[in-house]
């Protein structure tokens, strides 16, 4: 009496197993249809046409107008900001004597990409680039000089 | 042929009667990848039977809670992301109420649906992420890159949303950091309409197969009592029984304005787990719907500080997250730094009662187990 229940059920589970496959089996075919739901980016063939949002964090850059000046007041608000001192802001006189911007160093390396330091500056002076290819095979040169000259233009 | 004994190490002894076969140990992790990260348990087997199961942390301790009270309240924010990083904001949501509830600061209605949206999106995420790890652990890889899949649309308005995909930084005391942008809520209505249609895959693809259903019914059971006993919460307690969700019994935000339900399980096996996650998602585009349609105009912060004091004494706020209960426990003296602040982690209760759930199953039965309580290790370690 027990044998014919158990074939009975194993038959069953059997039977039941693959039709489950099947079944899922015709949601995965569907997908061969429907090129549309594809989302895979082809990194880094599409690198050329590979387009990011503009508000994407990826490294901190502060951009020159056309003359090569920038807007940086060298207030340090931003180097206060910055939950791991990945800024320093070096500031020097310009000839009238006057506190001006020397070196904005910014060390990507240490830098978690919080974007605190962008809400904190009053001046616009730094924003937040699209750039995310920041591997190196060396340990130097992650340590950024922002500003192209020295003072504010 | 004859086999060699070895003695037990001392302390343990041999539960099975059977004197041919013979007790051992095997370190599961660090580095499986079934453990979703490197969480090391130490496994007592005897043949694939597991007659005990301890779990062993630290291995990604670095030290967030310390490394807090060296750095100012709005700076902390962006730590939390990088505890239950599928989570992220709603830790962050977290730190930023016990720091509105200690200052005293409002939240504009705008920016209390922006931040709805935003955690039921983020809960989705999340959940379709358990999602696929449930499918891939248990065999079905194609499951796996489904889950991320629509994941991945989620990601991506987040991307557009606050710049981040995965460590967002985008609350802040009083709202959020920057306003929605145009296309966010087309966005949101597409995204309703592609999971929508994902569940009903999904159901077909995993829920209805009786090879995954043979593979988590009855695994695990995680009794209503040992859930409270052990702190669990979020879907793991839920599945187990106990209708508690922080949302509706301890409301927080808005949510006492949006009409949703708690779903609930009975059993409390690895399959109830997993359902439960599938009918929360359903409850999160209802949510999300709602919110469409009632997000008023307005300012999306309250007036912003570069700093912020909270006045001396202890403050806890929690949030229902994807996991389960997040709190955050401040301890403020004077200054813009805490004097120490406590995370209250979900994952780490919801992993304690591990050892209980898992015996005497097979060390198959372990992989499912994990990954549908759901577990992320960095959170456990903090
Ligand atoms: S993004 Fe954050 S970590 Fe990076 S420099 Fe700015 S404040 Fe510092
Ligand atoms: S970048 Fe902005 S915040 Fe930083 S020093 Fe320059 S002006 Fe000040």
């Amino acid at each position: 009496m027990a044998a014919p229940v158990i074939l009975d059920t194993y038959f069953k589970r059997t039977v039941l197993g693959a039709l489950g496959l099947l079944k899922g089996m015709s949601v995965t075919l569907g997908y061969f249809f429907r090129p549309s739901r594809i989302l895979t980016e082809q990194y880094p063939e599409n690198r050329k046409t590979l387009k990011l949002h503009p508000a994407f964090r990826g490294e901190v850059i502060m951009p020159h107008d056309e003359n090569g000046d920038h807007k940086c007041t060298g207030c340090t608000l931003c180097e206060k900001a910055c939950p791991n001192a990945t800024i320093s802001v070096l500031n020097t006189k310009n000839i009238a004597g006057k506190k001006v911007l020397g070196k904005y160093i910014y060390r990507i390396d240490q830098c978690t990409l919080c974007g605190l330091c962008i809400e904190a500056c009053p001046f616009d002076a730094i924003h937040m680039g699209n750039g995310f290819e920041h591997a190196r095979t060396q340990r130097d040169g992650f340590d950024l000089i922002l500003n192209k000259k020295e003072g504010r233009g | 042929m004859e086999m060699v004994k070895r003695p037990l190490p001392a302390g343990f002894q041999k539960v099975s009667g059977d004197d041919n076969t013979e007790e051992y140990f095997i370190n599961m992790g660090p580095q499986h990848p079934a453990t979703h990260g490197v969480l090391r348990l130490v496994l007592r087997l005897d043949g694939e039977t597991v007659r005990e199961c301890v779990p062993h942390l630290g291995y990604i301790h670095r030290g967030i809670e310390k490394q807090a009270e060296s750095e100012t309240y709005l700076q902390y924010v962006h730590l939390t992301d990088r505890m239950d990083y599928l989570t992220s904001h709603m830790n962050n949501h977290s730190v930023c109420m016990a720091i509105e509830k200690a200052v005293g600061i409002g939240v504009p209605d705008r920016a209390e649906y922006i931040r709805v949206m935003v955690l039921e999106l983020n809960r989705i995420s999340s959940h379709l992420m358990m999602f696929g790890c449930f499918g891939g652990d248990l065999g079905a890889q194609t499951a796996l890159l489904y889950g991320f899949k629509e994941r991945e649309v989620i990601t991506d308005i987040f991307d557009e949303l606050c710049g981040a995909r995965l460590t967002m930084n985008y609350f802040r005391p009083g709202g959020v950091a920057n306003d929605i942008p145009d296309t966010f809520i087309a966005r949101v209505k597409k995204v309703i309409v592609d999971v929508e249609r994902t569940l009903e895959e999904f159901d077909r693809l995993i829920t209805g197969n009786v090879i995954i259903q043979e593979r988590s019914r009855g695994i695990g059971i995680l009794t209503r009592e040992d859930a409270i006993a052990y702190g669990c919460t979020g879907c793991v307690l839920r599945a187990s029984g106990v209708p508690y969700d922080l949302r509706k019994d301890d409301p927080y935000s808005i949510y006492d304005r949006l009409d949703f339900d708690v779903p609930t399980k009975q059993n409390g096996d690895s399959f109830d787990r997993y359902v439960i996650h599938i009918d929360e998602i359903r409850q999160s585009i209802r949510i999300l719907q709602q919110c469409i349609e009632q997000i008023p105009e307005g300012p999306y912060r309250s007036k912003e500080k570069p700093s912020y004091r909270l006045p001396a004494g202890s403050y806890y706020a929690a949030t229902e997250t994807a996991k389960g209960i997040f709190g955050t426990y401040v301890v403020a003296e004077k200054g813009d730094k805490p004097w120490r602040i406590h995370s209250r982690s979900p994952n780490f209760a919801n992993l304690s009662p591990i050892g209980k759930m898992v015996k005497g199953h097979m060390i198959a039965d372990v992989v499912t187990v994990i990954t549908t309580l759901d577990i992320l290790i960095p959170d456990i370690d903090r």
